[in-house]
């Protein structure tokens, strides 16, 4: 069940188990006093870490330095490239904007996550979606890839749920799943860049999972 | 980045309290324009207090027919609202024409709202701006400045708003709910933003420390025809060049309501007034709208570079009410 990198996400000063919310105001909270730094917990892929963390980390830096998940990619550190692209709490974000003080007690799924034996389809591990961007050939460098996958099953979920999107018909009834056309695919993962341009085998990809 | 301090509000009360006790802070929402402008070194906060837990997360129908979207509410949820795609379609589609999945999935509707320009000199701490430092120089006035105002902008500053939610919240006749150590107050969508004037630095209406509850939306726009549409550089995840939100109403072959609002042309979205005026009790025609529009825009001083957007404004705003105007069913 750990990804690749999952096994040194316990060598920093990661404390196992959950703790109580506790925000840093005035070095209140068990934080190092200067006020700049609080406590936090974060489950990451199921295993639940609690930090002192500098108020100015953002997610995507805690995953990566403090965490040793690099999955996560930096491109833009701006929102604007979704490389950075994990699931909160069952929802795709931008890492490299949240702050991750504020995301005490929230559950974080990164692609080192995906993986679980019990998905691939030849016994290799990886999840569908994962197995489906190898046969697809859906990248080149593979810098944007995490982003992708992580953004596409955050879009599935979305569209299961019944969230349209710029190009849903306006008039399609609301609550109703969004069936996952080649346009809405490519609309819903707009927040993906691929500068290697991989995006056609991108969207066959993601048609392959679709239920 | 400064290092700055966290708190996190347990109520509207605590968050005022922490404002008041620290007046170099700001709110935290989602953070996703925030976080971007601290990296950037244009915001300097000494603490965050992360509002994005506060009550006031829901969407609630009011008895009066109006509906009252609370400030956390996500971008993605308001968009999908089942009651927001019923009644006041042109909300959810500006919603969906905006930013990406991942980001409408963390901003608020109070952050959307707040959101500072994208004007590049803004942005960059090591060039002229009097939004961001008063007195400092617009370089956007003679320098890059295709993306920028065309209507109600000033020698100080001719930056334009890049929300597209606030456009559609304009046109529908939303209200903008505040409290603060004033009290509670409300404020129409449409004068929320302010045009620049002699004072560029102050985006919108609200007081220091006053925070952004909710918005209103009325019953008498609720369930008219309304649409939204943007142009922009690529067909998605693009800030608008130009936008028009509208709802449109006919009565017996004649406009009986119109509300209209241009975006990414103004320091505000702008809400087209004159041709509001001029629309009212005229027959539906391309030709009324076409005229209407263009009383509108009489009043653009294009800069420079961006004279392409009020061409570009007008026929967005000219295809959306005609598309409304064929959607209605009592038109002539
Ligand atoms: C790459 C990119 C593309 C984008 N494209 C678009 C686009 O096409 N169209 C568009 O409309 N937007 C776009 N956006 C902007 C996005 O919509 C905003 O960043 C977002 O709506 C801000 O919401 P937030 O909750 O994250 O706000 P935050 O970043 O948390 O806050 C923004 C501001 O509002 C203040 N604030 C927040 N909540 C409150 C409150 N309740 N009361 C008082 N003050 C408050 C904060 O102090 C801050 O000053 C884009 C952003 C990015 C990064
Ligand atoms: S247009 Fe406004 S925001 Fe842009 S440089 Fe000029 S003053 Fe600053
Ligand atoms: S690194 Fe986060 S969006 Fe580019
Ligand atoms: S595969 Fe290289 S950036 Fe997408």
């Amino acid at each position: 069940m750990d990804g690749p990198h999952h096994s040194t996400a316990t060598r920093d000063d990661v404390r196992h188990g959950r703790a109580a919310a506790r925000p840093a105001a005035d070095g209140a909270g068990g934080a190092p006093g200067d006020g700049h730094s609080s406590t936090t917990t974060i489950e990451v892929n199921g295993v639940p870490h609690t930090l002192a963390v500098d108020n100015r980390r953002v997610l995507l830096d805690l995953l990566r330095e403090d965490l040793g998940l690099t999955g996560a990619k930096k491109g833009c550190d701006q929102g604007q490239c979704g490389a950075c692209t994990v699931l909160v709490d069952g929802r795709r974000v931008n890492s490299c904007l949240l702050p991750a003080v504020a995301l005490d007690g929230s559950a974080v799924t990164t692609v080192e996550g995906l993986a679980d034996g019990d998905e691939g389809t030849d016994g290799d591990g990886l999840h569908p979606l994962q197995r489906a961007f190898l046969d697809r050939d859906a990248f080149q460098c593979g810098y944007c890839t995490p982003g992708q996958i992580c953004s596409a099953l955050g879009a599935i979920g979305e569209a299961a749920a019944g969230h349209p999107s710029h190009v849903t018909d306006p008039g399609a009834p609301p609550g109703r799943p969004v069936p996952l056309t080649r346009d809405e695919i490519r609309e819903r993962l707009s927040g993906n860049l691929c500068r290697c341009g991989a995006y056609p085998h991108i969207v066959e990809a993601v048609e392959d999972v679709l239920p | 980045m400064k290092p700055f301090a966290y708190v996190r509000a347990g109520s509207l009360q605590e968050a005022a309290d922490a404002f008041t006790a620290r007046p170099g802070a700001r709110y935290l929402a989602g953070g996703t324009n925030l976080m971007d402008l601290m990296k950037l070194g244009v915001e300097q906060p000494e603490a965050l207090i992360d509002v994005s837990r506060l009550p006031l997360d829901t969407v609630e129908e009011l008895p009066d027919g109006s509906l009252r979207v609370g400030a956390t509410v996500r971008n993605s949820d308001l968009a999908a609202h089942p009651v927001v795609r019923d009644r006041y379609p042109a909300l959810s589609r500006a919603l969906l024409a905006g930013a990406s999945g991942q980001l409408r999935n963390v901003a608020t509707t109070g952050g959307n709202l707040l959101q500072r320009t994208r004007c590049p000199y803004f942005q960059d701490v090591t060039k002229p701006c009097n939004k961001r430092s008063p007195g400092s120089g617009c370089g956007a006035l003679e320098g890059v400045h295709r993306d920028h105002a065309v209507l109600g902008h000033s020698e100080h500053c001719v930056a334009t708003h890049p929300s597209d939610m606030a456009v559609a919240l304009a046109a529908l006749d939303a209200r903008v709910e505040l409290y603060g150590p004033g009290g509670a107050r409300t404020v129409p969508a449409a004068r929320f933003h302010r045009l620049p004037g002699d004072h560029p630095e102050r985006d919108t209406e609200i007081l220091p420390g006053e925070l952004v509850t909710g918005v209103v939306l009325p019953a008498l726009t609720a369930g008219l025809p309304s649409a939204y549409r943007k142009a922009r550089d690529r067909a998605s995840y693009a800030f608008a060049l130009a936008s028009t939100a509208a709802v449109l109403e006919v009565t017996d072959g004649a406009v009986s309501h119109a509300g209209i609002a241009f975006g990414g042309v103004a320091h505000r979205p702008w809400r087209a007034r004159r041709a509001e005026e001029a629309l009212l009790g005229a027959t539906p025609t391309r030709a009324a709208f076409e005229e209407a529009v263009d009383l509108e825009l009489s009043a653009a001083r294009p800069l420079r570079d961006n004279a392409y957007k009020v061409d570009l404004v007008r026929n967005v705003a000219v295809d959306v009410l005609a598309g409304l105007a064929s959607r209605t069913p009592d038109r002539v």
